[in-house]
């Protein structure tokens, strides 16, 4: 556990079919931190994502996870190693109960034997959820649909967890909920990786950022020293980044 | 009036066999959104192969089964392995041709060793009545049928709804992504889906099989009952499956005590349009989505 970083990502391409969606993207996420990735739509960001866990194969390029090269594993083993993901749009099981999605949080034997005190975890972070334990997903309201998507993934007590536009369509009020639920997360020693639309946010609730722009990491820095405009420039595409 | 009463017992009897048909067509396209074309097949040749075992292994109809379970299974656990969670990311068309192959490859296998004789499962039960009045006989194989069928679906309804592999299975269906997630790996659900499904089909074998007789080819029959049932429950729903079987068997019992054996078939599926018009979804199924 000598290595400061709990996962590393080395020139890594994929290609959906002919074309190249992410470019030579290196990055390095230090353990414990808040990391913020960055990008318009279409960007690359879930391509990325998707490969990091497993669902997508690269091309070329490695992805180290806790010193172990994870490369072009199945997804469910990726899992197994401690690492997990709200996909995008919350991707909860909508014809199942709140329980049962919380209780396939844990459905790997690692996370079985924490099942009760990380649902005891899950309860105290969202008192909502334990409301609505026996209801099925589908009721939810998009609000508590990131926060059961987080909850499941909490489930397993992962050592890092990956959150695909996890603000998208909320109302700010609730996004602001989440994010002080994502700290509290974060404080308990678990890596964050934050993929958002909004600069301001990502900066301000992230320790180090990267910006992709058309599959590239344009740039890239410990998010208090990132100059705004010229992130937000970039994601919108401005002069020199395109 | 007797013949009515006699209609409406054997109908609903009939009708539990039905679902038993059913069930295992409406669970694969539960889980996996397959309809599968080789349901009918799959339950004939199990009755096939019981047979087989009865005739040169034992004369425990309970050990012949338990045998052509694991036989199924491990035919079961190749098809699903090789053949169809080779095809199942690839669009609604080439699972359901692959499974149309295997039904025509599966009733030729079948001919090619049994030939075209007709074939039944010889049992007690058979001839024994456990009712038998001038009003009422309720034959104890019928019975037998209805009982295990129920027992059988609901016995899967709680491994579906209350067990971990279960809702594995379930999460699968509802959200492939999602469950990869969890950790679940989501083709060898499907796997252990098609091994529920077997198992309750190769019982359906033995009990369709010592209730009527069958050939090489009767597989198609009982897709078409399958479909009948399923689609009067609904699609994926197991619950549904068996009030559909029952509405089936019903239909028919009482359409061929009307209007004359010939008409039975008919009566039954007319009943299924007349459902399908009013509830396109089927009775139990959950309201179409997307």
């Amino acid at each position: 556990m000598s290595n400061k970083y709990i996962m590393q990502v080395e020139k890594l391409n994929i290609h959906h079919g002919d074309l190249q969606a992410i470019h030579d993207v290196s990055m390095n996420f230090e353990r414990g931190a808040v990391i913020s990735i960055i990008g318009a739509n279409g960007a690359g960001k879930s391509t990325l994502l998707n490969a990091l866990v497993g669902l997508h194969k690269p091309t070329s390029g490695k992805i180290t996870f806790c010193d172990e090269n994870i490369t072009g594993m199945l997804t469910s083993k990726i899992t197994s190693k401690g690492l997990s993901m709200t996909p995008e749009g919350s991707g909860i099981f909508e014809d199942m109960t709140i329980m049962e999605n919380l209780l396939l949080g844990s459905y790997l034997p690692e996370a079985k034997k924490v099942r009760n005190e990380q649902l005891k975890l899950v309860f105290e972070l969202f008192p909502v959820l334990k409301e609505k334990e026996k209801q099925l997903a589908t009721f939810l309201s998009g609000g508590q649909r990131q926060m059961l998507a987080i909850a499941r993934a909490i489930m397993a007590k992962p050592k890092m967890i990956i959150c695909d536009e996890i603000s998208l369509g909320l109302a700010p009020v609730i996004i602001k909920d989440i994010y002080r639920i994502l700290k509290m997360i974060n404080e308990t020693g678990v890596t964050l990786v934050i993929v958002e639309q909004e600069v301001k946010r990502s900066l301000k609730y992230s320790d180090y950022a990267y910006v992709l722009v058309k599959g590239r990491v344009v740039m890239e820095g410990p998010s208090q020293e990132l100059p705004e405009t010229e992130v937000s420039n970039a994601y919108f595409g401005i002069d020199k980044y395109n | 009036m007797n013949v009515i009463i006699q209609a409406i017992v054997t109908g609903l009897l009939l009708g539990g066999l039905y679902a038993l048909v059913g069930v295992g067509m409406s669970m694969i396209f539960g889980v996996m959104k397959l309809t599968n074309l080789a349901h009918g097949d799959f339950m004939i040749l199990s009755s096939f192969i019981i047979v087989v075992f009865l005739q040169h292994v034992t004369n425990n109809m309970f050990v012949a089964l338990i045998l052509t379970i694991i036989v199924m299974l491990f035919f079961g656990t190749i098809v699903q392995k090789f053949l169809i969670n080779r095809v199942i990311d690839k669009g609604a068309d080439s699972p359901l041709l692959v499974m149309f192959g295997l039904s025509v490859i599966i009733q030729n296998a079948l001919f090619l060793i049994f030939g075209p004789n007709a074939q039944i499962i010889n049992t007690e039960l058979m001839r024994t009545n456990i009712v038998s009045t001038q009003m009422l006989s309720v034959s104890a194989l019928h019975l037998v049928n209805f009982l295990v069928a129920v027992a059988i679906i609901v016995a899967l309804t709680v491994i579906m709804n209350k067990s971990s592999l279960g809702r594995a299975i379930r999460a699968s269906s509802s959200n492939i992504k999602a469950a990869e997630l969890m950790g679940i790996n989501t083709k060898r659900m499907y796997i252990y889906a098609m091994g529920l499904t077997i198992i309750v089909t190769c019982v359906a074998g033995l009990l369709v099989g010592s209730t009527f007789m069958y050939f090489n080819f009767t597989g198609t029959q009982y897709l078409i009952i399958a479909f009948g049932v399923v689609v009067i429950g609904g699609m994926g729903s197991l619950m549904g499956t068996l009030i559909g079987g029952m509405i089936l068997g019903l239909s028919q019992l009482l359409g061929a005590t009307f209007f004359g054996t010939p008409y039975q078939t008919l009566s039954g599926f007319l009943v299924l349009l007349i459902i399908l018009s009013i509830r396109p979804q089927g009775l139990f199924s959950k309201a179409i989505r997307k």
